[in-house]
């Protein structure tokens, strides 16, 4: 599977303050320890402190600094596409946008982005109306995501589906959902699109929020699951991830899967 | 109507292998898809060839060998330049006289007949143990260190003694043989222990231990199989290429040296073909290495490589 280290993001207090005084260690250190940690991808957001006029040169800024110390490839996380822009600018090797919503005036505007930096995209199985309450109004959702990706011409692998999970102490139905989505988003086109989840999301505001992400994440990756942005940091969870690669088949076993799984070799 | 040819997308490739020194080298491995599959990505080295030559020959010889070599079997180095006339890309010195059971010889007469093949031919080298753990671990580090620099392919390291072999490849700039009973699951870990003693994952060649045709191929190939896969989808504990003993595999069996069974055809050609199909269809599971005792078996292998190596004609 893919892991996208969720952790350069302006929500968080150490990356906020960075962010404000133009100091690139803390941004450097988490992408450090990320990589170290498995990460394939970083998610790089500004944060809500940001504001639009301000966030392009923020997320410029915030990708030449993890690309430099790691050399690993973004996922650029913002609402908006002026500061997609100047993140994928500065981008080397390939990056994935996050996000669109299946909202026509996104779509218009974020799929043509995504085929002119060469670049995969998440589409969100929402639109005006909000986060649909089951599966088969996410699949319609993603089938619209799938059918303008297409017009695009952007290749199904380079789109990733995200059906959006919720915290599970207020939206609890909403788990079984996702993954039902999970399990026939693969069926709406050939090849298939691919899927991710915001997996914290999940345990948002919950106690053991350890335990609930990586059960939910084991429960996803059986369901089908490709990518997720996560805690790359979470030893539990990465070990979780580890396991269910090797019990799905996904991943020849041998006594050290634990080690090599957690000391990423270098392609 | 045009017909749009499905295509496997992989991420990852077969390590690539060097083995000899100077002007002499032979390149294995490389492979972007399945074997052969030219259209689905870069094959860029055709499956490599060797022949072997044994230090030693008491009794037992099957005459068609001996026939193939005959006035060379007790000179390891006439036989090995023999053995590049008949076309082989590399020499395969095993050194039967090591073995507990038979002359025992040590450490120092199996780096004589080592240093005596190096001597007469430049090509690569394949060296190879008697196959008793601890044995090769007694004499491989010897053997080793008298053909320092020749960049050569050193076996059999196993689960039980590898630390001592992989330290000696180490030591003399040599590549190694990871030997596994047949088993996926273990040549990945055996590949994990000889990388974490810092020997680069592209100086080692899986021995998954083969059988010949009639004798547990199908098993040799879903593993090998297994391992083409594990690479091309990125598994770098199991991107290294594959080395195959045809020729030790298919001499031992009665449907190569029984001349009494006439429904079975005329032995020689028989022979030859046991040794030749045992290859071309592990080359087709994935080998990238084939190790032949007949020369004769080995260019029919390769006249068939040379079909299989041309690109996309379907």
């Amino acid at each position: 599977m893919i892991f996208i280290g969720e952790r350069i993001n302006g929500m968080f207090r150490d990356i906020r303050a960075a962010i404000q005084e133009r100091d690139p260690v803390p941004v450097a250190e988490r992408a450090r320890i990320q990589a170290a940690a498995g990460a394939h991808y970083l998610d790089i957001n500004t944060g809500p402190d940001v504001d639009a006029a301000e966030a392009p040169e923020v997320m410029a800024w915030l990708v030449k600094v993890a690309q430099e110390t790691c050399g690993l490839p973004c996922c650029i996380d913002s609402p908006h596409v002026e500061a997609l822009r100047a993140g994928l600018a500065v981008h080397r090797g390939k990056a994935i946008i996050n996000s669109t919503s299946a909202e026509q005036e996104r779509m218009d505007a974020l799929f043509p982005l995504a085929v002119e930096f060469g670049a995969a995209i998440i589409g969100l199985a929402m639109n005006e109306k909000g986060v649909p309450k089951d599966a088969s109004d996410r699949l319609a959702l993603a089938m619209e995501l799938v059918a303008n990706a297409d017009a695009h011409g952007l290749a199904m692998e380079d789109l990733f589906i995200d059906p959006l999970i919720l915290p599970v102490n207020v939206a609890q139905e909403h788990a079984v959902e996702v993954l039902e989505t999970i399990r026939q988003v693969r069926m709406l086109a050939s090849p298939a699109p691919r899927t991710v989840i915001g997996l914290s999301n999940v345990s948002q505001g919950a106690p053991e929020r350890s335990l609930i992400n990586r059960t939910y994440l084991v429960m996803a990756l059986a369901a089908g699951l490709d990518a997720a942005i996560l805690n790359v940091e979470d030893k539990a969870l990465m070990d979780s991830a580890a396991t269910a690669e090797v019990l799905l088949n996904k991943e020849v076993y041998c006594d050290a899967f634990l080690r090599v799984f957690r000391k990423p070799l270098v392609v | 109507m045009a017909v749009e040819i499905v295509k496997e997308r992989w991420k990852g490739r077969v390590l690539e292998m060097v083995l000899g020194s100077g002007t002499h080298t032979v390149k294995v491995g490389g492979d972007a898809a399945l074997p052969f599959l030219h259209f689905e990505g870069q094959i860029p080295n055709r499956p490599a060839t060797a022949l072997e030559v044994w230090d030693r020959v008491d009794g037992e010889f099957p005459p068609m060998l001996t026939a193939a070599f005959e006035g060379v079997l007790g000179s390891p180095g006439d036989w090995a330049r023999r053995c590049v006339e008949y076309g082989a890309d590399m020499v395969a010195l095993r050194l039967v006289s090591t073995h507990p059971e038979g002359q025992d010889a040590g450490a120092e007469e199996a780096a004589a007949a080592a240093r005596m093949v190096a001597e007469a031919v430049e090509g690569p080298l394949i060296v190879l143990g008697c196959g008793v753990e601890e044995k090769d671990a007694a004499v491989l580090p010897a053997v080793a260190a008298a053909l320092d620099g020749r960049n050569c392919l050193v076996g059999f390291a196993t689960s039980e003694n590898y630390k001592t072999v992989v330290a000696a490849c180490i030591a003399h700039g040599h590549s190694v043989i990871a030997t596994s009973p047949l088993d996926i699951n273990l040549a990945k870990q055996l590949n994990i222990l000889i990388t974490d003693m810092n020997l680069p994952p592209e100086r080692i060649a899986m021995d998954p231990s083969i059988g010949s045709l009639g004798y547990g191929i199908e098993y040799a190939w879903s593993i090998i199989e297994r391992m083409r896969l594990g690479a091309l989808s990125g598994d770098r504990m199991l991107s290294q290429p594959v080395i195959c003993f045809v020729g030790d595999e298919a001499w031992k069996v009665k449907e190569t040296t029984a001349d009494d069974v006439a429904e079975w055809g005329e032995q020689g050609r028989r022979a030859l073909l046991w040794e030749a199909m045992t290859a071309v269809v592990l080359a087709q599971a994935g080998g990238s290495i084939f190790v032949f005792r007949h020369p004769e078996a080995m260019q029919h292998f390769n006249r068939q490589i040379d079909a299989l190596m041309r690109q996309d004609v379907y």
